[in-house]
């Protein structure tokens, strides 16, 4: 939950009124919404928490800790199926997720 | 991961950790403030890398795990009504409220769907206007910004059928409830480094003179940690009590001033219960007056929903660091991931999960045996 990631800005674009940014994590990209960083540009790093951009990040310190969270299996964590997670835990088969969001 | 070979950069851990041995002299207790530090201490084994007079006591930093009895009840009341899409961040799946969690009602029928961001459940009512679309809003100050971002867009862009059942909470009260425990034995604390990095790092001054402890903001790796326990080791050496920040790179005095700035908007503080702990004096953010008709409380008439916390649970003092998780006697046995008796068990942040996960400490090896971990 309070895991924050960083990841790189692939493209920038207002929708609804909002700064939103395509962000790369380390091969998972993600929509994340730039309105706490409005200067962040494409190529830039940012430290980023269920779908917002929070902080800047230089780009050595970003590399190393996404390298560290893939070598964890943190992304994963943080970006796979929820219900298989819960499923597993609970000894149960998964239920299957909507898709069609 | 527990030898030291295996961190990122060895060299620079053993030199920290040289420094931390060099510099101690007599016993010292730290608070790691927050879940994640947590996981990172156990599961790299830090804890067992330091030296043996430095003990770290693990906090109440788990959003998950302080959400109280009775919220998780108002939640799954909400997510079986048959006109809502209950929304949630997968870590609250698992939760147990009073005799079920999110995933059983998902089981039973329940329209329960898991979100990465908040904005993504905002996407599901536009895209429903048909159905009530409900976030669980729950966390602590760095989750706090992008949930009152998406009420106030739901104000903005005119989407009534939108609503958040808000549980915030916030880390400088709890840091004062915990100090102001007569049993509290925390000499120094690692503060949360990404709740610092959206709300500064100016409310830590005020606790650190008053209780004379010294605040060290800290990041989440391993090296973070490390850097973390060092200056505040030095500190406690020294007789010194000062707010220091170990985790620039992330963090800025002022933090994010727009983050806050809509914090200040959309929420107003108030008393909030910490599950297994009860009441902290303004330790909590709901709905602000304006932004009311977007409170899923209000909306669903669930404010009197009441709930008794069990009583075998000892999470409490877990949570105030007053207990170690394997010192539970349900601990690995009635309480496991499969089958938790509370939310420090269940979420990738709690401390039990922890000790569970990556470590069985002093558990007898007959119940080891019946622990199976499910990771």
């Amino acid at each position: 939950m309070c895991l924050a990631v960083p990841g790189r800005v692939l493209d920038i674009e207002e929708r609804d009124g909002t700064r939103m940014a395509t962000v790369d994590f380390g091969g998972v990209v993600k929509e994340v919404c730039l309105e706490y960083l409005p200067d962040l540009q494409v190529g830039e790093y940012a430290i980023v928490h269920v779908g917002f951009a929070l902080q800047r990040l230089d780009e050595e310190s970003a590399r190393r800790t996404l390298e560290l969270f893939a070598e964890l299996g943190l992304l994963q964590e943080e970006f796979g199926d929820p219900w298989e997670t819960a499923a597993e835990a609970a000894g149960s088969e998964p239920v299957e997720e909507v898709r069609n969001q | 991961m527990k030898y030291i070979d295996e961190f990122q950069d060895p060299e620079l851990a053993r030199r920290l950790l040289d420094d931390i041995h060099a510099t101690v002299t007599r016993p010292w207790a730290l608070m790691e403030v927050c879940g994640g530090q947590t996981h990172s201490i156990i599961r790299h084994g830090i804890d067992q890398l330091l030296p043996d007079n430095i003990e770290l006591i693990h906090g109440p930093g788990c959003p998950v795990c302080v959400t109280p009895l009775e919220v998780i009840d108002k939640a799954l009341e909400i997510a079986s009504r048959p006109e809502v899409i209950f929304c949630s961040f997968g870590d609250m799946l698992r939760v147990p409220g009073t005799g079920r969690d999110l995933f059983q009602v998902r089981g039973e029928g329940g329209d329960v769907r898991v979100v990465y961001s908040p904005l993504d459940a905002l996407r599901i009512a536009q895209q429903h206007p048909d159905r009530e679309v409900v976030f669980f809003g729950i966390g602590f100050e760095t989750t706090a910004p992008p949930n009152a971002m998406t009420v106030h867009q739901a104000r903005k862009l005119g989407i009534p059928n939108f609503s958040m059942l808000v549980s915030h909470v916030r880390v400088p009260p709890a840091i004062e409830a915990i100090m102001s425990s007569p049993s509290c034995r925390v000499q120094g604390f690692l503060a949360a480094g990404h709740v610092c990095s959206v709300m500064g790092m100016g409310e830590y001054p005020e606790l650190a003179e008053r209780f004379r402890v010294p605040i060290v903001v800290t990041g989440f790796e391993p090296l973070d940690i490390l850097e973390g326990v060092r200056r505040t080791v030095r500190q406690l050496e020294r007789g010194e009590h000062t707010v220091d920040n170990a985790y620039a790179r992330a963090v800025r005095a002022e933090g994010n001033l727009a983050a806050r700035a809509m914090l200040e908007d959309v929420f107003e503080v108030t008393d909030r219960a910490w599950r297994g702990i009860g009441v902290i004096p303004q330790s909590g953010w709901r709905l602000a007056s304006k932004y009311r008709a977007y409170d899923a409380e209000h909306r669903f008439s669930v404010e009197g929903i009441r709930t008794q916390e069990p009583a075998e649970c000892r999470s409490g003092e877990v949570l105030q660091g007053l207990l170690k998780p394997h010192e539970c006697e349900a601990f690995g046995t009635l309480c496991t991931p499969r089958t938790p008796l509370g939310a420090t068990m269940v979420s990738s942040e709690g401390a039990c999960a922890a000790y569970y996960l990556y470590r069985r400490l002093d558990m007898p090896a007959t119940k080891a045996q019946e622990a199976t971990p499910v990771v």
